[in-house]
């Protein structure tokens, strides 16, 4: 019984705990890959204050369009030091649910490069990719909730 | 799929061919000089650094994480060059209506208490930060002083490692320096970094 009661804890202490992990810019291709879905992907960080400001709206997205093909990842451009001390606490203090990242690399340049050639490196910003529309657009800009649905209608 | 390849490759040559110039300095370019309030209240200039080789202008600020993890390297390189001849001139490009935190005052408060030995300037107007083209705090324009004006001859990142967390990191800015003062060109000469966007006045 007490080891049933320590699983039920453990269980539910999982399930609690903010889930961010490390992801590599080929994985996070991989992650984008699904021709059927439109991907919303937000780049931010604990630290940057429109970013944070922001996240509400892809929040409120996300659970608005549940059922609708388009996942909105959030990735985060925190240190990769700061996962435990930085992302993870604040996932979770803010109960955010929207699948999050925290961007692992070796040089912000090559990430910067790799997500959009013309991104100076200037947070937030937001890439739409819709493969089966061969959409792929980089926006270096913050999103409200309605400019947001906007850009999902306009690229869907 | 070879279909869908090409219609791809149509739209990102589209793309590029449709965008507009984007503003500011590339590599090359002639870097306009300024009139800018520093925080000891007095006016500084390029222009006034008579002695000068070229100047190491940083974007930065107050309020941004980046760029405080980068102030201290931004000091070393002004002791580093400011007396070979590449002094540090530090500007600061945001709204201070959006940020409290980057306001004159607070300029000022600052740069006393780390004790820059870099004038530290407000871009009140946003002109000149237009005029460069900042996209983020903090980011480096290198200059050389030429008989026909300050040439950039390096745009980007102070170093590849804003936590400065790999020792062996590469700087950047003190290798372009270093080959300017050695009398070449910079090897690299633009390069991009994470940083906080900047905050434009509203309705300018």
């Amino acid at each position: 019984m007490k080891r049933l009661i320590f699983l039920f804890f453990l269980f539910i202490g999982l399930y609690a705990s903010a889930q961010v992990k490390l992801l590599d810019m080929g994985h996070l291709q991989k992650r984008v890959s699904n021709a059927d879905t439109v991907y919303i992907v937000n780049f931010w960080a604990t630290w940057c204050a429109p970013c944070v400001a922001e996240l509400p709206n892809y929040e409120k997205f996300q659970a608005a369009h549940k059922n609708q093909p388009v996942k909105v990842l959030l990735v985060s451009m925190d240190f990769q030091s700061k996962l435990n001390t930085a992302v993870m606490p604040f996932v979770k203090k803010h109960q955010y649910k929207t699948e999050t990242y925290l961007a692992q690399r070796k040089s912000d340049e090559e990430w910067i490069n790799t997500v959009d050639k013309d991104w100076s490196g200037a947070l937030p910003g937001t890439l739409i990719i819709n493969s089966k529309k061969g959409i792929r657009k980089f926006y270096e800009k913050e999103f409200t909730y309605d400019e947001l649905n906007k850009l999902y209608q306009a690229n869907k | 799929m070879k279909k869908m390849i090409t219609l791809l490759l149509i739209a990102g040559m589209a793309a590029t061919a449709f965008k507009p110039a984007a503003e500011g300095y590339k590599v090359g370019d002639t870097a306009t000089d300024f009139k800018l309030k520093n925080v000891d209240g007095k006016t500084v200039s390029l222009a006034s650094y008579t002695a000068a080789k070229g100047y190491i202008v940083v974007f930065t600020c107050n309020h941004c994480p980046y760029a405080q993890a980068y102030e201290k390297r931004i000091m070393e390189l002004d002791k580093m060059y400011a007396s070979k001849g590449y002094p540090v001139v530090a500007i600061s490009p945001n709204d201070p209506v959006a940020l409290p935190e980057d306001s004159y005052v607070n300029m000022q408060k600052r740069a006393a208490e780390r004790k820059y030995t870099f004038p530290y300037l407000l871009d009140e107007t946003q002109d000149v930060s237009h005029a460069y083209g900042v996209k983020a705090t903090p980011h480096v324009f290198v200059l050389q002083k030429t008989t026909s004006g300050n040439v950039v001859q390096y745009i980007g990142a102070i170093d590849d490692d804003t936590e400065n967390a790999n020792p062996k990191h590469t700087n950047y800015v003190q290798n372009a320096v270093n080959a300017l003062l050695a009398g070449n060109k910079p090897t690299v000469t633009s390069t991009k970094a994470i940083g906080c966007s900047i905050k434009w006045k509203k309705g300018a």
